[in-house]
């Protein structure tokens, strides 16, 4: 138990500090170079004071780590209470280091009003990292509804032409998620006798009843955010709207909050509910993957396209969870850190194109590797991850959500396994006619290979893609001890009449 | 130097140029990009015949390289298993790139993606080295995607064309429903075996036997069925089979090397090698067997037809691989593993040549593929012409030569065969030998005889890139580098049956390598047993009807082609329907297009419009954003201001209340 300032603590409050002073240096874009200057510094330290998680991380015990405990509102049992296991680090990472890209992705193409930006992507990495490391639940949830408000911003102010309707669907949609899931926390707090730690809530028995309505109190507020199908429209349009650095953040961080959810709260709090309800979740999950694999593919805007794909790949995440074997919930957890790497490279190169064509429209593109060879490399690398190609780490995580559903139900595995057709359908489709063909009008024709910056924030990302594809072990080892306790809790009922 | 690191150099050296050629291709220049491939690949080679020296001499090896993943119990690993079946394919591997590798230099010669071509062919030579190397399944399933992946990219090298980048994105595709048939099987192996080693799966293999599984219920299915039919479709995707056969003959779309060395001599025969790596578990099904055969069967038949029709020279010889592969399915169906893989060698010895050679025809004839537009090259193309006919006797089953040995041994395979199917699988490869030699030389035939009609041709079909020489079309002879890998493929097209089939098919070459159920599937032991060397079987084979349904449809072709040559065109008005069909390929490509590109675009426009933007979206999305609305706009009404509104409310409220209480 450490007093004072730990690393969770400066994993939060670094890049919010970073981006309280960023804010401070004044709305005067004439200072704009020094503004994404003191960002970049920002960020990077902010993932520099992160990579102790992994390096002093202890994978031989499933309990809390590198803990934080201190009062926060005494009078109803609030602390500030931070610890994170194998579940939770690498998403601290995964986010810090998204930071940084963001940071860099947004370097040339925010003109107006740097600051702003620059300041409310750091200052959401560090709610985002409080999201993760929170284990009181008020804390939590304040995290996880604050970190709403920079995203909200950056859609609202940053975005597309109809981006307030988009910003205010995103907006409502995930508040009334949350809404539920406060009254779930208030009735837990005074079913364990005054507590708000969620490790409390974790061992307190609860009747049948109980569990069901925190059940679809957890569900909606965690299914929104990931989103799984029905509740998923708000992410295709929160992502066309969205500028590249808010797509990215989304796709790659915001939705694994809503997974990491499910294995924080639902599963262990509510294990017979979730018991009894699986065919549900698992019914949701194998739609996202068979109809909106099918919807990616009439798509014509590239980044909707992604967007569906996203809920496709994440309907992986959340059916490797309900499969309740080792297989299926680490395959889950790395179907999440590879889709943050594969979704933020997919929406970067987007943004790449957009940047110099100003369009997402499939048909406004052609030929594009007779012009940006460079930049069709990449962008082969991480259309294949998304396909799911051995060797990259879009394969991994499907491969043992696919592996770990057969054990359980061969026709779920079977229909999980439809992507392997669709996901390389809709992806490599798109990819042919962006990138392949002959040079199909005037923009295609002036186009400029990538610049150097653009080339190190691809690169970053393919060489965590191929890393993790190789080699996945490290990733792996990490989370075995966590998900075996996970398993072993939900394995036994906590029912009381 | 010890024999681990000699196996990991043998994948890792082409990586390593590919790499090189890859990222720095610019910098090393054309000339470094096929020098430093090229040594990978000869490294490889190099190393594997040491390896096989080895194991010739009793050493195999079967460990693991690094561990992948671990999950649970389940230990994930990349691992080698070195045996007498993997070092036969990793000879037929590193040699048949070796030529092409060469061949390549003279080939694209003036094409701009010089250096992007080595490194994708050495990242191919590599790939298809793990994926033969390999001791569990995860990494055989690397490999195939690995291959794959590299097919694609090759395919549509020439991405600028509408054609190639169609059947680039066609070919993955239709792997890819392959692969989820063989994902699924793997997963089932994983499900009930726990494990992916293929050394502990074979060795509980018998255990489950007699395992049923209810997939459906009440019904109930063999385990072992279920997953070698599984594994089975995997390998339909890759090597082809009928019905996931329609992107071969598309992929001829891709630059002619690699039709030789990808789509003739090693990536498609990977199904091959991987269902008689399985022997183990396929002998334990009879079901999966027939079905094998069956698939086999009617690929070898129904596709040479297709061959006897076309007009592009490498269309010719990709049905022809098509229906070469059929046989060697055939022959695993029929338990005949070891007639597989020595067809499977043969193969790709004559096949690359074939290919190779129409290459050389094709520069020869600076780019025109149609063979009705070429005749009598063999005063202008010696070598080629000559190389090109070995490989086409050889093709054909002409006694002596390496295709005969091969063949004929699957056709007595088949007919020693007793399970259900087999008849029909016996007629067709029977029958399939007048086929092939028929569409052999009418294409040889056509392109070496007769008259010279390149005069004629219109210089439509130079569509690659800087291919528009000033000079008018005579064919010339290629240059040194390109005609090289003809004559040294040419040697063993012409040696190697008659070399290797006694020690390979029945000298227990195999080994523990493959397992057969000699008792239920008496192939091999018959045919064993009415070997007496090779030549008394090529003497033996003058009696017997495959050798005069060749001779048949080499005369036939000559016939039609040297000496009738209006009788085709007759033959084709005849026979409107029949041409029809085989001209639509029996309209497998339509039919694909419209159900399953189309209705997938179909369904997917439906969900998205009708599920998504109709009822989601617009019901209830913005459907209760319009009912909060309504119910804001109803209850500002009643916040009017006006105190004679607010009076009168609370007079009825009051009211009401009174009536209630009181």
């Amino acid at each position: 138990m450490l007093e004072g300032i730990g690393i969770l603590s400066l994993t939060i409050w670094v890049p919010i500090v970073a981006g309280l002073l960023v804010l401070f240096t004044g709305s005067d874009d004439r200072n704009a170079d020094g503004q994404r200057t003191l960002a970049l510094i920002g960020a990077v330290l902010g993932f520099l004071v992160a990579i102790p998680l992994w390096t002093g991380f202890d994978a031989t015990t499933s309990a809390m780590q590198f803990e934080e405990l201190m009062p926060w509102i005494p009078a109803f049992n609030i602390w500030y209470h931070l610890g994170v296991d194998g579940i939770s680090m690498p998403f601290i990472l995964l986010n810090s280091f998204t930071t940084v890209l963001v940071v860099i992705a947004g370097w040339r193409v925010i003109q107006t009003k740097v600051a702003q930006y620059m300041a409310a992507f750091l200052i959401q990495s560090g709610l985002i990292n409080g999201v993760f490391a929170g284990l009181d639940g008020i804390l939590f949830y304040v995290f996880f509804e604050a970190m709403l408000i920079p995203l909200y911003l950056i859609i609202g102010m940053w975005g597309g032409p109809n981006r307030v309707y988009a910003a205010i669907k995103f907006f409502l949609y995930t508040l009334l998620g949350s809404l539920l899931m406060l009254v779930a926390m208030i009735y837990l707090f005074f079913v364990s006798g005054g507590s708000f730690e969620i490790l409390e809530w974790q061992r307190v028995g609860l009747t049948m009843t109980a569990q069901m309505f925190l059940f679809v109190a957890f569900f909606f507020a965690f299914a929104v955010k990931v989103p799984m199908w029905p509740v998923h429209t708000w992410l295709p349009d929160a992502h066309v709207e969205a500028p590249t650095g808010g797509s990215v953040v989304l796709a790659a961080i915001t939705l694994k909050v809503g997974a990491y959810g499910f294995l924080r709260f639902t599963l262990p709090i509510v294990p017979d509910a979730t018991h009894q309800l699986t065919w549900l979740i698992v019914t949701f999950s194998l739609i996202a993957v068979v109809y909106i694999g099918l919807v990616a593919l009439v798509q014509s805007d590239m980044k909707k396209l992604i967007a569906y794909s996203s809920i496709a790949h994440m309907g992986f995440v959340t059916l490797g969870f309900m499969l309740f074997n080792a297989l299926g919930i680490e395959g889950g957890l790395v179907q999440m850190i590879s889709h943050g790497f594969v979704s933020a490279a997919l929406f970067l190169c987007i943004g790449v194109m957009y940047d110099r064509v100003h369009s997402r429209q499939i048909s406004d593109y052609g030929g594009v590797a007779n012009t940006m060879p460079k930049f069709a490399a990449l962008f082969m690398l991480f259309a294949m991850a998304n396909s799911g190609l051995p060797g990259t780490s879009g394969f991994v995580g499907e491969f043992m959500v696919i592996l770990g559903a057969v054990k359980v139900n061969f026709w779920w595995a079977a229909a999980a396994a439809l992507t392997l057709i669709f996901g390389a359908a809709y992806t490599l489709w798109m990819y042919k006619r962006v990138i392949f063909g002959k040079v199909a009008n005037d923009h295609v024709a002036e186009l400029q290979d990538i610049d150097g910056r653009e080339f190190l924030m691809l690169a970053l990302l393919a060489v965590a893609v191929l890393a993790m594809g190789l080699y996945p072990l490290p990733v792996t080892d990490v989370m075995h001890t966590s998900v075996n306790s996970l398993l072993a809790h939900v394995a036994q009922s906590k029912l009381i009449p | 130097m010890n024999m681990q690191t000699l196996y990991l150099t043998v994948p890792l050296a082409p990586l390593a140029g590919a790499l090189v050629a890859g990222l720095f291709g610019k910098t090393i220049g054309r000339t470094g990009a096929h020098l430093v491939t090229i040594a990978g690949v000869l490294v490889a080679f190099v190393c594997s015949l040491l390896i096989f020296q080895d194991v010739l001499a009793g050493h195999t090896f079967n460990g693991t390289i690094y561990t992948w993943l671990t999950s649970g119990k389940l230990s994930l690993e990349v691992g080698f298993l070195i045996d007498r079946l993997t070092v036969v394919m990793m000879l037929v591997v590193t040699f048949v790139s070796l030529m092409v590798h060469i061949y390549t230099i003279g080939y694209m010669h003036d094409d701009p993606g010089y250096q992007r071509f080595f490194s994708y062919i050495a990242l191919f030579t590599f790939s298809m080295l793990m994926l033969v190397m390999s001791n569990n399944f995860l990494q055989l399933f690397f490999g195939w995607e690995a291959v794959g992946l590299v097919s694609y990219l090759l395919i549509g090298f020439w991405f600028t064309r509408d054609t190639a980048i169609y059947a680039n994105l066609k070919a993955f595709l239709v792997n890819r429903v392959g692969d989820f048939g063989f994902l699924l099987g793997i997963g089932l192996i994983q499900a009930y075996f726990g494990t992916l080693d293929y050394a502990q799966v074979f060795q509980a293999a018998p255990q489950f036997a007699d395992h049923a599984i209810t997939l459906l219920e009440g019904h109930s299915w063999s385990l072992l069925t279920v997953i070698c039919i599984l594994l089975f479709i995997g390998a339909m995707g890759k090597s082809a089979q009928f019905p996931l056969h329609v992107w071969l003959p598309d992929s001829m779309e891709g630059p002619t090397p690699i039709s030789a060395l990808i789509h003739a001599a090693t990536m498609v025969t990977a199904g091959i090698f991987m269902v008689a790596r399985m022997s183990p578990l396929f002998e334990l099904s009879d079901t999966a067997l027939s079905f094998v055969m069956i698939i086999g069967a009617i690929t070898a038949l129904f596709m040479g037809f297709l061959g006897m029709i076309q007009n592009d020279i490498k269309r010719v010889i990709a049905y022809s691989t098509l229906s070469q592969l059929g046989y060697m399915t055939v022959a695993l169906g029929a338990s005949a593993y070891s007639v597989a893989i020595f067809h499977l060698m043969t193969h790709a010895f004559f096949k690359a040549l074939l290919f190779l050679g129409a290459g050389s025809v094709i520069i020869g004839m600076h780019h025109d593929q149609d063979i009705r537009n070429m005749g009598g090259l063999r005063k202008y193309m010696p070598i080629t012409w000559i190389t090109m006919l070995i490989g086409s006797l050889a093709l054909i089953g002409t006694p002596g030569l390496s295709g005969f040995y091969s063949k004929d041994s699957i056709i007595e395979a088949v007919q020693a065969s007793h399970l259900w199917g087999s008849g029909f699988a016996a007629f067709a490869v029977t029958a399939s030998v007048f086929v092939t030699a028929f569409y052999s030389f009418r294409l040889y035939f056509m392109v070496f005889h007769g008259k010279e009609r390149f005069h004629n041709a219109h210089p439509a079909h130079c569509d690659v890139e800087g291919d528009t020489h000033g000079h008018h079309h005579v064919p010339h002879e290629s240059p040194w580098v390109v005609t090289l890998p003809l004559v040294l493929l040419a040697i063993p097209s012409i040696y190697s049956g008659w070399a290797y089939i006694q020690p390979m098919l029945y000298g227990d070459f195999f080994g523990s390598a493959i397992v057969i159920n000699h008792a239920a599937h008496p192939a091999m032991e018959e045919l064993k047993s009415e070997f007496h060397g090779p030549a008394e079987m090529a003497m033996h084979a003058l009696s017997t009807a495959p050798f005069w349904l060749a001779l048949a449809g080499v005369l036939s072709a000559y016939f039609l082609y040297m000496v009738r040559k209006d009788l085709p065109e007759k033959i084709r008005e005849k026979t409107g329907i029949l041409y029809t069909i085989l001209d639509n390929k029996y309209g497998f490509d339509r039919f694909n297009d419209w159900f399953f590109a189309g209705g997938a675009r179909l369904i997917g426009g439906r969900l998205w419009r009708w599920g998504d933007v109709a009822a989601i979206d617009g019901l209830l999305v913005n459907g209760s954003a319009r009912v909060v609305g309504r119910i804001a706009r109803i209850s500002r009404e009643l916040q009017s201001g006006y105190i004679y509104h607010y009076a009168f409310a609370m007079i009825i409220g009051v009211a009401l209340l009174a009536t209630w209480f009181v």
